[in-house]
C-alpha cells in the first residue's frame, strides 16, 4: 500500500471520505515524515498540537457529513503568510517572535476548508532570492540532492522540499518572480502563480506589491486546481484583488486540447541554452503537438529588459514595504542613543545581505534625480512587456517555456555568493509573467543527465488559468514525471 | 490694493506669498482603515492593523474621504479630476509605522480653482487654488512625559486629510488671513473639517519671498511649517519678509530652507537647511488603484452642495436688504446665517440684523456660550423684532424684554403680556399727559418758545416718566412739538 504521505489532495480526500483512514492518521504521518527529513531544512516552525487539534475536529465533520474541500488535509504555510497566533517571520531576523493577531485572508479560506496546518515553510528572507539561501534559518534542501546538497530553489524553497518529501499534502507559496515556479522545478513538483489580483494579497507579508502573488505548490496538477480554487477570490481588504468569477479549476482537467495554439517564444531559447533544458522543451512541444495542438512560433520581443526591469521595480516597491521594519512596534529591537541610531541598529543587525542590498537598490532608483532614469523607465518598459504578451496571445492560446535555465546547483555556489547577478539570471524565464500580471505554472517534466527535475512552464492569458490547467494536465499524463520518481 | 510694501533703503519690496492648508477631514473612519477618527480617545484607543504598519497589512480606501475631498473641491470652485493616482511619500519617523505616508503626488484628486476673498479696502481679490490632495495624517510623538523616553499616540495616524495649496498669489499678511477665514468658512459650510486650527484639525505651512516693485519672476522661499492660528500666520509672513528685505539690503542671500514660526516671539528661525531637505522618494502606491470618478459621481456630489458664504451673502443683501458688512459678518458662520435666516424669517430682517449683532451677540459674549447653546431662540428673536415693528413695544422696552429673555429664555411676546409692558398708543391718554406736563411746566414753556429747542427733549422724557416708558415716543414727540409750536 501507499504511504499515506504519498497521496495527493485528490487521493486523500476520497479516502478520508470512505473512511479508509482518519484525518488524524493522515496528519500524524506527515509529522512522522516531518521529523524523520529535518535534514532538509523545510520547516522553520513547526506546529504539530495545532495540526493534530484540527485534524480531529476534521473528522468529526466527516463522521457529521459537514466536511469542506480540503477537510483534514495537512498543509505547510510558507513563513510569508501571516498566521494567527502562529509565528510570522519571512525568514527574517527582524521578524523574530512575531505572533500575528490576523489571519491572512489566503490561508483562512484554506482553514475554512478544512485544512490544518503543520507549520511554517522556509524561504528565502523576505522571499528575496532564488535559492532559499538567504533565509535568516539557513537553506532549505533539496530533497532530490545526492552526495552534494543543492538548493531547493526559491524564495519558496522549503514549500518546494517539503511537498518533494511528502512533509505535506500541498503548500502554499508566493511568486513575486518567479518564487513558486522556480522551486517547483528544481523540486519536481508542480506549482502554479494566479493572474495577479486572483488571490488576495491581505496578510501576506509585502516583497514587491504589483508583483506578489499567492499560489499553491502540489504533487500533481489536480491538487493545484484544487487548491487555487479555495484560495482565489475577490477580497474587498486588497483593493488590488480582481472581482473576477472564479471557475472551477478542475473542470479544466483532461479537456480535450486538440486545435489548441500553443505559442513557443523565440526569445526563450538564447544561444548556449542548456542543451536538456532544451530538448526537454521540444519533448513537450512534441507531446502537445501529438495531442492535435497547433504550434505556434511567436515574438516576445522585450523579454531582454525583463530581468532588468524586474529588478528596478522588485526594489523600489520592496524599500518602501520594508521600511515599517524599524525596531519600534514587533520584532528585533536593537537600542540605540538616538531614534536614528535605533532604526539603524536594528535593520543593520535585523536585515541579511540580500534585502540589504534590494533596499538600497531600491532607495536608488527611487531618489530624486534617479526616478525617471531607472524607475520611471522600467515602468515603461514593463508596459512594453505586457504589451508583448498581450500581442502574441492574439495568435495562440497558451505559451510553453522552460521554468528555469538551470537545474537545482550546490549550496553555496561561489560565482552566486560572489556575483547576486549569476543568482538573479536564473530568474530570466519567470520574471516577464509577473511584470506582465498573467498566470503561469511550472509542472516537472523530466529528468536531467545526473537525475534532477526539470520543469516546464506554461503562460496563460489573465484570468486563463483553465486554458493552463487543460494543457498541464495533457502533459502530465504524457510525462508521467511522478510515475517514474522512486 | 491690500499688497504690503516695505520700504527699504536701497528699494521697495513687495510681499510674496502662498499657503499650504492641511484639513483634517471630517469622516467616522480613517483614510485607509476601519479604525474611528474619535478625538479625544485615550492614546492609541483607535488603532487598526493598518494603522499600526503591522506586516501583511494593506491599506482600503474610505470612500467618504473621497466625497470630502470632491465637495470641498467644488467649494473652491475647482476642477475635479476624473483619474487620480495615491503615492507613497516615505520617510522614516516614529509616528509614522508604515515608513511611508499615502499621499498623492503627480495625479491629485483636485485641480486648480479660486477663492474669492473681501478686503478691508472693499476690494476683492480672487485667490488662485493650485491643487487639493487627500492623504494620511501621522501619529502624534509626545516628547515631555518623560525625560529619556519619548511616547506614540497612533490615534491620528490614518486620519484622512486633504492638503489645499494656494498660487503664490498674497500680497499681505492681510491677504492671508482674509483667505484662510474664507476658507475656513468655506469647509465648515460643507462640513468637510472643523477648521479649528487651535485644535490642529487645520495647520498652515507659509511660504514666503519678497521682490523689487517692478521685478519679473520670483526670488528664493522660504517655508514656514505648522503655523496653527491666523493670527499667528499674518505675524510670520510680516516679519519674515522683513527678515528676507534686511538680508537683501545688507548684500546677503536668503537660501531655501524650512524655518519654524515662534508664536511668543513672532520671529522665524531656521529648521532645516536645503541641503538637508529630505528625498521623499514618491511613487505610485502600488497597494491602491487608481481612483477614477465619472461624471455620475461628481454630479451626486454636487446635487449635496449647500449654499457657500458668498453666495448666501449675496442673497441676504439681495432679498433681505442687509448691508455688504452686515451680511458678511453674518455668513462668515454657517450656524450664525442659519440662526438669522430662521430668525428673520417673517420680519424685519434688517432690524433681526441689528439685534443679533449687537445686543445678541454682547450677550452670548457677557453668558461665554455658544450660539447653539444660547437662551434666546432664533424664533424668539424674531417675535421680539415683530414686537418693535408692530409698535407693541418701543424700543427700550425691547432691551428690558431681551434681558428677560436671556435669563428665562421665554418668549418675548408672553413677558410683554405678563409685565403688561404694551406700549401705550392711545392717542387721547398720551394727549392727557403732554397735556399735563405742558400746564406744569410753564418756565420751560416759555423757555423752549424763546429758542431752547432742546427743551424739547425734557418734555417727551416727563412724558415718558409718567407713562412708565410705554408711550411711543415718536408719537410723544410730535405731538408736543405740535402743541408747543
Amino acid at each position: 500500500m501507499t504511504k499515506l504521505t504519498e497521496l495527493t489532495i485528490a487521493q486523500a480526500r476520497e479516502a478520508l471520505k470512505k473512511k479508509e483512514f482518519s484525518a488524524v492518521e493522515l496528519t500524524k504521518a506527515y509529522i512522522d515524515e516531518m521529523n524523520d527529513k529535518r535534514k532538509y531544512n523545510a520547516y522553520v516552525f513547526e506546529t504539530p498540537e495545532k495540526a493534530l487539534t484540527q485534524a480531529q475536529k476534521s473528522d468529526e465533520k466527516y463522521a457529521n457529513g459537514t466536511d469542506g474541500v480540503l477537510e483534514g488535509i495537512p498543509l505547510g504555510i510558507k513563513d510569508l503568510y501571516c498566521t494567527k497566533d502562529i509565528r510570522a517571520t519571512a525568514c527574517s531576523h527582524i521578524l523574530d517572535g512575531f505572533e500575528p493577531q490576523y489571519e491572512s485572508t489566503v490561508t483562512s479560506k484554506l482553514l475554512n476548508a478544512g485544512a490544518c496546518f503543520l507549520g511554517k515553510l522556509n524561504m528565502d528572507e523576505f522571499a528575496m532570492g532564488g535559492s532559499n539561501e538567504t533565509s535568516y534559518y539557513g537553506p532549505a534542501v533539496n530533497p532530490w540532492s545526492k552526495d552534494v546538497p543543492l538548493v531547493a530553489g526559491g524564495s519558496s524553497g522549503g514549500s518546494a522540499a517539503a511537498v518533494a518529501a511528502n512533509m505535506c499534502a500541498a503548500a502554499t507559496g508566493t511568486d513575486t518572480g518567479g518564487s513558486i515556479r522556480q522551486p517547483s522545478a528544481f523540486c519536481g513538483i508542480t506549482g502554479i502563480k494566479p493572474t495577479y489580483g486572483r488571490c488576495s494579497r491581505y496578510g501576506i507579508i509585502a516583497f514587491a506589491s504589483s508583483l506578489d502573488q499567492a499560489g499553491p505548490m502540489c504533487k500533481d496538477v489536480r491538487d493545484c486546481a484544487i487548491m487555487l480554487n479555495v484560495m482565489s477570490g475577490y477580497d474587498a481588504k486588497d483593493s488590488t484583488s480582481a472581482k473576477v468569477e472564479v471557475p472551477n479549476f478542475e473542470a479544466f482537467l483532461n479537456q480535450d486540447i486538440k486545435g489548441l495554439k500553443i505559442g513557443i517564444p523565440a526569445e526563450y531559447r538564447p544561444d548556449g541554452l542548456n542543451t536538456e533544458i532544451s530538448a526537454l522543451w521540444d519533448k513537450g512541444i512534441e507531446m502537445l503537438k501529438a495531442r492535435g495542438a497547433e504550434i505556434v512560433n511567436i515574438s516576445l520581443p522585450h523579454t531582454k529588459y525583463a530581468l532588468p526591469t524586474y529588478y528596478i521595480i522588485a526594489p523600489a516597491e520592496a524599500s518602501s514595504n520594508l521600511a515599517r521594519y524599524d525596531g519600534l512596534r514587533y520584532g528585533l529591537r536593537v537600542n540605540g542613543e538616538h531614534l536614528d541610531n535605533m532604526y539603524i541598529n536594528s535593520r543593520t543587525e535585523g536585515f541579511g545581505k540580500e534585502v540589504k542590498r534590494r533596499i538600497m537598490i531600491g532607495t536608488y532608483v527611487l531618489s530624486a534625480g534617479y526616478y525617471d532614469a531607472y524607475y520611471l523607465k522600467a515602468q515603461k518598459v514593463r508596459r512594453l512587456i505586457r504589451q508583448d504578451f498581450i500581442n502574441a496571445f492574439e495568435k495562440c492560446d497558451i505559451i510553453l517555456t522552460p521554468t528555469s535555465p538551470v537545474t537545482a546547483f550546490p549550496i553555496g555556489d561561489k560565482s552566486m555568493q560572489e556575483n547576486p547577478i549569476n543568482m538573479w539570471l536564473n530568474d530570466v524565464f519567470t520574471v516577464s509573467v509577473n511584470l506582465a500580471g498573467l498566470p503561469a505554472m511550472s509542472l516537472p517534466m523530466g529528468l536531467s543527465h545526473d537525475g534532477l527535475p526539470l520543469g516546464l512552464q506554461l503562460i496563460g492569458k489573465a484570468f486563463d488559468e483553465g486554458t493552463i490547467f487543460k494543457t498541464a494536465s495533457a502533459l502530465e499524463q504524457d510525462a508521467a514525471f511522478r510515475k517514474g520518481m522512486k | 490694493m491690500t499688497g504690503l510694501i516695505i520700504e527699504g533703503k536701497t528699494a521697495s519690496w513687495e510681499v510674496i506669498c502662498g499657503l499650504e492648508i492641511h484639513c483634517q477631514i471630517i469622516s467616522k473612519s480613517k483614510m485607509f482603515s476601519g479604525a474611528s477618527t474619535h478625538y479625544g480617545s485615550d492614546a492609541n484607543e483607535n488603532v487598526s492593523f493598518v494603522d499600526a504598519g503591522m506586516p501583511g497589512m494593506l491599506p482600503t480606501l474610505n470612500e467618504r474621504c473621497v466625497y470630502q475631498a470632491v465637495k470641498t473641491g467644488l467649494g473652491l470652485n475647482a476642477k475635479i479630476n476624473k483619474y487620480s493616482e495615491f503615492a507613497r511619500k516615505n520617510y522614516f519617523y516614529a509616528d509614522l509605522p508604515q515608513g511611508y505616508q499615502i499621499s498623492q503626488f503627480k495625479y491629485p484628486i483636485v485641480g486648480e480653482g479660486h477663492v474669492t476673498v473681501d478686503l478691508s479696502d472693499g476690494t476683492t481679490k480672487d485667490i488662485g487654488i493650485e491643487r487639493l490632495h487627500i492623504e494620511q495624517d501621522a501619529g502624534k510623538s509626545i516628547h515631555d512625559m518623560a525625560p529619556d523616553k519619548s511616547f506614540i499616540d497612533l490615534n491620528r495616524a490614518g486620519v484622512g486629510l486633504m492638503e489645499i495649496v494656494t498660487k503664490p498669489d498674497f500680497r499681505s499678511p492681510e491677504e492671508a488671513g482674509a483667505f484662510l477665514r474664507k476658507l475656513r468658512s468655506i469647509v465648515r459650510y460643507l462640513g468637510t473639517c472643523d477648521g479649528n486650527m487651535d485644535e490642529g484639525s487645520m495647520r498652515c505651512d507659509v511660504n514666503v519671498s519678497v521682490r523689487k516693485v517692478g521685478e519679473e519672476g520670483y526670488r528664493t522661499r522660504c517655508e514656514m511649517k505648522n503655523v496653527n492660528s491666523v493670527k499667528f500666520v499674518m505675524q510670520a509672513i510680516e516679519n519674515e519678509a522683513k527678515r528676507h528685505v534686511e538680508v537683501y539690503e545688507s548684500g546677503g542671500n536668503i537660501e531655501q530652507e524650512t524655518r519654524q514660526f515662534d508664536p511668543s516671539t513672532g520671529l522665524t528661525k531656521v529648521m532645516r537647511k536645503k541641503e538637508f531637505a529630505h528625498d521623499y522618494r514618491y511613487f505610485p502606491e502600488p497597494d491602491l488603484l487608481p481612483l477614477v470618478l465619472d461624471d455620475d459621481y461628481i454630479a451626486k456630489v454636487k446635487a449635496d452642495m449647500v449654499e457657500l458664504p458668498d453666495a448666501k451673502r449675496a442673497r441676504f443683501v439681495k432679498e433681505l436688504g442687509l448691508t455688504a458688512y452686515d451680511a458678511s459678518v453674518i455668513c462668515e458662520n454657517k450656524e450664525t446665517a442659519d440662526f438669522f435666516e430662521k430668525a428673520a424669517q417673517g420680519h424685519d430682517a434688517k432690524k433681526v440684523a441689528n439685534w443679533l449683532m449687537g445686543d445678541f451677540f454682547a450677550m452670548l459674549n457677557e453668558k461665554k456660550v455658544e450660539l447653539k447653546d444660547s437662551p434666546v431662540s432664533a424664533e424668539n428673536l424674531g417675535k421680539l423684532v415683530e414686537l418693535i415693528t408692530s409698535n407693541v413695544i418701543n424700543g427700550k422696552t425691547a432691551k428690558d424684554v431681551f434681558a428677560i429673555m436671556a435669563e428665562t429664555g421665554g418668549d418675548p411676546e408672553k413677558i410683554v403680556e405678563e409685565k403688561g409692558l404694551k406700549q401705550v398708543t392711545d392717542m387721547g391718554a398720551i394727549e392727557a399727559i403732554v397735556d399735563e406736563v405742558i400746564a406744569s411746566a410753564p418756565d420751560n414753556v416759555a423757555a423752549y418758545k424763546a429758542g431752547k429747542n432742546n427743551l424739547l427733549g425734557w418734555f417727551v422724557g416727563q412724558v415718558m416718566k409718567k407713562t412708565q416708558g410705554k408711550a411711543n415716543p415718536a408719537i410723544v414727540n410730535k405731538m408736543i412739538a405740535e402743541k408747543l409750536n
